[in-house]
């Protein structure tokens, strides 16, 4: 028996209403162990973002209907509000942005900004924070970091905008990380460099990490555990090793091919022929098959159903048929029985 | 400039420039000024020397013979070539005498500070109300962007932009004054008529700022709102904003975070619709009699006042000089991404 998951996310399901309808998760679900790091793949606009601002409580209340139950450490975090939302974000789940450019305020220090979440958080004063923030600064490894607390992040090179970003987000010891595509805007050579610290700094914390990338070659490079979107949904995760050797969905499989063949780590997922739906209208039949060489007359009918390959597996698809036996749908763990 | 040694210590690397200090800004500003004003100066000069007419029209006699009237231009200085009427009046106009008026005799400096000081008087009047009201109107509507209050808002911004204000100036007359007989409608209060300047901080004087002050105030007040809604509204469609929530703050301080960013171009907005009301407003000034810049220029327009012209321009020019100065380098001093270079 297995210890409760730190996250999971049940049957998911996030509409964007405004001028367009957008059907961006549908039914999705996910778990995460303690000190799991999870890569999320998929190509852009299939719901990457939008499934990490969920958990965050992120997305507009007046345009975004969410249903589903999340639960993180046994709490539904859909209930939380005030202060208790306040303590969760930052406190239990924080996030580093695809950006840091951005998601860092200009006119603040790096300093006070780190040191403005550990007051909000750990009822410290001032000075106290300012050394928890020097500390952390340290810890991603920025050097001279007393001077770089006093910078602004204009100051800063995109690499160490993003160390302070990281630092700013492990400043209260989150349980969870949720780090969304956080090398996509930098360098190759910058990028890798994050890759590790991130690395060693869930070891270091012992934290779970959720890794949104649309690069299957770092995913695989970083991941415990990988789960591929398409569409608003996870169409197929298991563990790293499961999936590199005996990827099942067509989709990922086509990932793995357009990766493997020579293309060279950091080629966008559009490799396969065709684009994702518009997903205007909730999905009803497999969203893949428009692209799907081995679609059958069933993929057009239904919903693929969730199929177990092996413990630990899920695959929506209709190949499985008769090879897998069939599954509840939710992304076991790898402990799990 | 590298200086020798600086660059020699090997191994470090100097990631950016440090920001000039604030003093040595403030003082290379100063210095930029020099140039400029005597460019102002020159077109203020010659301005008014392009002017079609004669000043001497006016208080020459109709039936004045060839000698009378070279004597008047003689008494004057008319009579010499430009450049050497510029130098005697720059050079006059740094010891602080910028000639007498030609209608009334009295210094121009006196005449021009009297109705400098009187428009500041009205521009900081106006400020006072306009700043608060357009700020917190800027604001509700960036926040409540899309909603019915923004709407109202904006509404209520467009017409007080739009609307001529010498004409809401009379309507306030004709309510405030000649119906409810509230407000005075003319003048700055006791002692203020023909170009003396007593101002005292008393009810007697200060009524007579209220009706102009409201009425120079509506159109700050639309700019400066919808320059602040749809600045907060890019504000708070900021990624950052997102980050802010995300890390734990609640909706106070992000506000908070907010109005830092918003300051620095709302202050400059504010800044140049500051310097736009000290330049005194003809039209408001004329309706109300207020002895101010622009109802001195007017006078001096009319009656071809030379040296009274070319001195109210070139005090009010200075003027604009150094309130863009203010503007900038408190600008500079508040937002970290000016760089002061
Ligand atoms: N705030 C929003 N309002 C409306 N639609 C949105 C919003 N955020 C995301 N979407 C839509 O949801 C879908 C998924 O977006 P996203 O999660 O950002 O994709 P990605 O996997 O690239 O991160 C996209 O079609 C996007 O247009
Ligand atoms: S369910 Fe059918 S269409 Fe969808 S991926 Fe599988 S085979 Fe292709
Ligand atoms: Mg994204």
């Amino acid at each position: 028996m297995s210890e409760a998951p730190l996250l999971e996310i049940e049957n998911l399901h996030v509409r964007f209403n405004g001028e367009r309808t957008v059907h961006a998760i549908n039914g999705l679900n996910l778990r995460l162990q303690e000190g799991e790091m999870l890569g999320l793949l998929g190509e852009s606009g299939s719901g990457k973002s939008v499934t990490l601002k969920t958990l965050l409580r992120l997305l507009p209340p007046k345009r975004a209907e969410i249903d589903g139950t999340i639960r993180v450490n046994g709490t539904d975090i859909m209930t939380l509000s005030g202060a208790r939302l306040s303590a969760y974000r930052g406190g239990d789940v924080s996030m580093v942005f695809q950006e840091p450019a951005l998601a860092l305020d200009p006119v603040y220090t790096i300093g006070d900004q780190i040191a403005e979440t550990v007051m909000r958080h750990k009822s410290v004063g001032r000075a106290e924070a300012r050394e928890v923030a020097l500390d952390m600064l340290t810890r991603v490894r920025i050097p001279s970091p007393e001077r770089r607390l006093k910078n602004y992040p204009h100051e800063m090179s995109g690499g160490m905008r993003q160390r302070a970003m990281i630092a700013l987000a492990l400043a209260c010891r989150p349980k969870l990380l949720l780090a969304d595509e956080p090398t996509t805007a930098l360098d190759a050579t910058v990028q890798i460099q994050i890759l590790l610290l991130l690395r060693e700094l869930q070891r270091e914390f012992g934290m779970s990490i959720i890794f949104v990338t649309h690069d299957i070659g770092v995913a695989v490079e970083i991941s415990d555990r990988v789960a591929v979107m398409y569409a608003g949904n996870v169409v197929e995760s298991g563990s790293t090793r499961d999936i590199i050797k005996d990827a099942r969905h067509p989709y990922t499989r086509g990932l793995l091919a357009a990766n493997l063949h020579g293309v060279d780590r950091g080629t966008r997922l559009d490799a396969i022929a065709g684009s994702p739906p518009s997903l205007e209208t909730k999905p009803d039949v497999c969203s893949f098959a428009p692209r799907c060489t081995e679609a059958q007359p069933q993929c057009l009918r239904a919903l693929p159903p969730f199929f177990a390959p092996s413990p630990g597996r899920q695959v929506a698809c209709n190949l499985e048929e008769g090879h897998s036996p069939a599954s509840n749908g939710l992304t076991a763990a790898p402990a799990i029985a | 400039m590298p200086l020798p040694g600086r660059a020699a210590a090997p191994g470090i690397i100097t990631v950016e420039k440090n920001a000039e200090p604030m003093l040595i800004y403030l003082l290379r500003r100063l210095l930029y000024i020099v140039p400029v004003a005597i460019g102002v100066s020159i077109i203020c000069f010659l301005l008014v020397h392009i002017a079609p007419g004669d000043p001497l029209t006016s208080i020459m006699a109709v039936d004045a013979t060839q000698e009378e009237q070279a004597a008047m231009r003689a008494a004057y200085g008319l009579d010499k070539p430009l450049p050497v009427q510029y130098g005697i009046w720059i050079g006059k106009a740094v010891t602080g005498d910028l000639g007498e008026s030609i209608a009334t005799g009295r210094p121009v400096v006196g005449e021009v500070f009297n109705a400098v000081r009187n428009s500041l008087l009205l521009a900081v009047a106006a400020s006072f109300v306009a700043f608060p009201v357009g700020l917190i109107l800027g604001f509700l509507a960036g926040y409540f962007r899309d909603t019915v209050v923004d709407k109202a808002i904006t509404a209520v911004a467009i017409t007080g932009v739009s609307l001529p204000n010498y004409w809401l100036g009379i309507v306030l007359v004709i309510v405030f004054s000649v119906t409810l007989g509230w407000l005075p409608a003319m003048g700055a209060g006791p002692g203020s008529s023909g170009g003396s300047a007593d101002w005292a901080w008393d009810w007697a004087h200060i009524r007579h700022l209220v009706l102009p002050a409201i009425t120079l105030s509506v159109v700050p007040i639309g700019i400066v709102a919808r320059t602040v809604r749809a600045l907060v509204g890019e504000i708070f469609s900021m990624d950052f904003v997102q980050a802010l929530y995300a890390k734990g703050l609640n909706q106070g301080a992000v506000l908070r975070h907010v109005v830092r960013n918003a300051a620095p171009t709302a202050l400059s907005v504010m800044g140049i619709q500051l310097g736009y009301l000290l330049g005194g407003s003809i039209l408001i000034e004329t309706v109300f009699n207020w002895p101010g810049s622009g109802f001195l220029l007017s006078n001096a327009i009319f009656q071809r006042d030379l040296p009274l012209l070319q001195g109210t321009i070139l005090v009010l020019a200075l003027f604009f000089i150094f309130a863009n100065l203010i503007v900038d380098v408190a600008q500079a001093a508040i937002d970290p991404r000016i760089k002061r270079s």
